[in-house]
């Protein structure tokens, strides 16, 4: 059936005017045969690997994009969990490796490298600790290598001792750079729940359950289901997340499209669809606002987990039926720095911690990309993962922490982080202190999943 | 025969010889059109063409050459494969 007019004018009008652009496609490389107790051989195998691999990944998704006319904005790769290959290798030698995966991202021109990763959901391995010392250093000396850590899940429980490290090592990472405001943290996720095909920086990791090579996709478009709530401003609660469930279907189809045109091309497999709404700085590319749209004075106030889950319930409902592959985070991001209604909500005292916190029991993923007071303890650090950990862990669903304890900065200051990652308002925390729950250390036991209320 | 089809979109304010210059450029590359529809809402003109590029492997020169005559006559000119609209807008 032909096109309509209308319906050319609308794709057209996302595309330029409302931000609709493909967030990411990200190619998962599994590295586990590059493993070998000689490191330097090790080395040299990841590195080939990953440049043999994804070697046409940024040619092929530009040509994509221009053939298409819809933006791919980042090219990325995950790679398996490098704690897994790490085996015998020293501190300095996992901070090489994290160099040669930035190379390696550098020479290809992609935007992310995701996968210096540890799942100590459990307990922690030799190599898992290797990693996890490794880490502050690692985030330093490199730019585009992102990792991630699991330090809970629904059926093992909360590992304690990691989030214990966690806190520790996201003020070391932070202190480390302080000169870019912290930045290293902002390449930092703890989890809880963490998926295997997230496209999605900086949690990205290709885990031990996909194949050899696989291309996965996120979209976004916060703008777009923005301008079409925008031209009902009177309808009901069901009728608007019936207008974002259509809108997130067309959005969804075209990431469909173009995903697998670039997995067909690169001769790979096609893996999942990742639904995230994922805001941008970009006027108008907020989640927050969609929010406000649906009917709150400013984010933040009484009424927005409601309006939260309606938006994240109905992106799902309508994603879902526009590809045969979802997968990934898919739901609703609310990073702070990343979300200009976001941080406005910060600056006029609507949003606080306490009701991010809550934001997170009902969307996907967590805290995220909000800047600390520089005086935050590393036990309140691991306090607050712990506190995410377990609403993820008791409500069977993925939540995320990624903090920056921002050196030398005090609340309702604003630091810059630049990029896509953007700025944000410093927050400050509960001055009460947690250090002795910490200092316990051990595992806080996996849930019951009967008698769940 | 195989086809390949895209969309041409033409938006921008009404003036005389919107169609002729872009036609030219799909002439000079050898493209068929296989549909025109077009549109006036106040002032502003709205068209669509439907062409076969199944020769024309190399997109991104058109869109340049179409680009430069939209800037000539400050109009916004785009060329996409018409999957696109169709993944977005038929089931």
């Amino acid at each position: 059936m032909n096109i309509g007019l209308h319906e050319m004018l609308e794709t057209i009008r996302m595309v330029q005017v409302e931000n609709l652009d493909i967030r990411t496609v990200t190619m998962g490389i599994n590295l586990l045969d590059c493993a070998d107790s000689d490191f330097e051989k090790m080395n040299l195998r990841v590195y080939e690997k990953i440049t043999t691999y994804a070697k046409d990944l940024k040619e092929v998704a530009e040509i994509v994009e221009k053939e298409f006319g819809i933006p791919i904005i980042n090219k990325r790769i995950s790679i398996t969990p490098i704690a897994e290959i790490l085996g015998n290798a020293t501190k300095d030698q996992a901070v090489e490796l994290a160099k040669t995966l930035d190379r390696a991202a550098i020479s290809l021109g992609v935007d992310f490298i995701g996968g210096f990763s540890a799942l100590v959901h459990k307990g922690i391995s030799k190599g898992d600790q290797i990693l996890l010392d490794a880490l502050p250093e690692a985030l330093t000396v490199t730019e585009r290598v992102c990792a991630s850590v699991s330090v809970a899940t629904t059926r093992s429980g909360i590992n304690m001792d990691a989030v214990r490290q966690m806190g520790i090592i996201m003020k070391e990472a932070a202190e480390m750079t302080k000169d870019k405001n912290g930045l290293a943290c902002a390449k930092l996720v703890v989890f809880c729940n963490p998926v295997e095909d997230n496209p999605f920086m900086a949690g990205a990791f290709h885990g031990s359950g996909e194949g050899e090579v696989v291309l996965n996709v996120g979209v976004s478009g916060p703008g777009v289901v923005l301008n079409a709530l925008k031209r009902f401003p009177d309808a009901d609660l069901g009728i608007v997340a019936d207008i974002i469930k259509k809108t997130a279907f067309k959005i969804t189809r075209a990431g469909e499209l173009i995903g697998r045109v670039v997995a067909e091309r690169l001769h790979v497999p096609f893996g999942i669809m990742d639904l995230s709404l994922a805001p941008t700085n970009a006027m108008n590319d907020s989640v927050a606002e969609i929010l406000e749209e649906i009917g709150l004075e400013r984010v933040g106030t009484h009424g927005t987990i409601a309006a939260l889950a309606l938006m994240n319930d109905a992106v799902k409902k309508g994603g879902a039926m526009a590809s045969s592959y979802v997968g990934g985070l898919s739901g609703a991001f609310i990073p702070v720095s990343e979300d200009n209604g976001m941080i406005r909500g910060i600056i006029d005292h609507s949003l606080t911690l306490s009701k991010l916190e809550a934001m997170t029991c009902v969307c996907s993923v967590g805290l995220d990309m909000i800047a600390l007071t520089g005086d935050v303890t590393p036990a309140t650090l691991s306090a607050i993962i712990a506190d995410e950990a377990a609403i993820g862990m008791i409500n069977k669903k993925t939540t995320a922490v990624r903090l920056i304890p921002v050196p030398g900065k005090t609340e309702g200051e604003m630091v810059e982080f630049g990029g896509l990652l953007g700025r944000a308002p410093v927050m400050g925390v509960n001055p009460f202190s947690s250090e002795k729950m910490i200092k316990r250390g051990g595992r806080i036991p996996a849930p019951l999943q009967s008698l769940i209320n | 025969m195989n086809q390949r089809r895209a969309i041409v979109s033409v938006i921008g304010k009404d003036q005389v010889g919107i169609i002729a210059k872009v036609t030219n450029v799909l002439a000079d590359n050898k493209i068929n059109i296989l549909d025109i529809s077009q549109t006036i809402l106040q002032d502003f003109f709205t068209m669509m063409m439907i062409v076969d590029v199944a020769d024309n492997k190399d997109l991104e020169s058109l869109q340049k050459q179409l680009v430069k005559v939209g800037k000539t006559m400050n109009l916004n000119i785009n060329i996409q494969l018409e999957e696109i609209f169709q993944a977005m807008h038929r089931v």
